[in-house]
């Protein structure tokens, strides 16, 4: 299946990229996915344990099984306001 | 309902909108660009959002305010791109029958902006470089 990767300010800047498509096997979870970026996108490494991952717009947990054409974004800290 | 922005925010209406016979209070906040932070020249912020999401945590915590403060209305604009100093980012707008609840309901909805929704502020500094203002992990 394939899916839609959002990056987000620092994690943008980091990754030198707004957004990918990952190509992912049939029955895959987000840590899959997850473990798919992190190998890509070594420059990402220090912030991993800051980013909150939504799912078609909702945050959502390493075990949230993933469906075609699902949107994942990667959100850093937040600090609107 | 919230708003994402490109431009400035427009305050009158908002104001005008809150207005209502059975309220004697409405506060509004505005969160406005500071020329320093930490020691340093700040001469712009800079706002991303991922937006469908930051308009729905916006949309949550206006209904959440309404919910638990017991206030009449509360509206939430938040502005994205360059916002230069002085000028508003976000605006909080809260109608009420009386001050008090008025005033907690505001600052309830400010902090929770701050903390809810996929929103970054970046800020740009008079020497030229720029940086990620440090927030909070989304829960």
């Amino acid at each position: 299946m394939k899916v839609t990767v959002l990056f987000f300010a620092q994690v943008r800047e980091r990754a030198g990229r707004a957004n990918a498509q990952l190509s992912l096997p049939e029955g895959s979870r987000l840590a899959d996915a997850l473990a798919v970026l992190a190998r890509e996108h070594p420059a990402l490494e220090s912030l991993w344990p800051l980013v909150a991952v939504a799912v078609n717009g909702k945050l959502a947990r390493p075990d949230t099984p993933l469906t075609e054409g699902a949107e994942l974004a990667l959100l850093p800290p937040v600090s609107g306001g | 309902m919230a708003e994402l922005v490109e431009g400035p925010i427009e305050v009158e209406r908002l104001l005008a909108a809150a207005a209502r016979p059975d309220c004697g209070a409405v506060v509004l906040f505005l969160g406005t660009t500071r020329d320093h932070h930490e020691g340093r020249e700040v001469l712009r912020l800079e706002y991303e959002a991922y937006r469908p999401m930051a308009l729905a945590a916006l949309e949550q915590i206006e209904g959440d305010t309404v919910e638990r403060h017991a206030v009449a209305t509360c509206r939430i604009v938040h502005r994205l791109g360059v916002v230069p100093a002085a000028e508003a980012g976000v605006a909080v707008v809260v109608a009420a029958a009386h001050r008090g609840a008025a005033f907690d309901a505001a600052r309830w909805a400010m902090d929770q902006v701050k903390r809810a929704a996929p929103i970054w502020k970046k800020e740009h500094y008079a020497g030229g470089d720029a940086g990620w203002v440090a927030g909070a992990k989304l829960e």
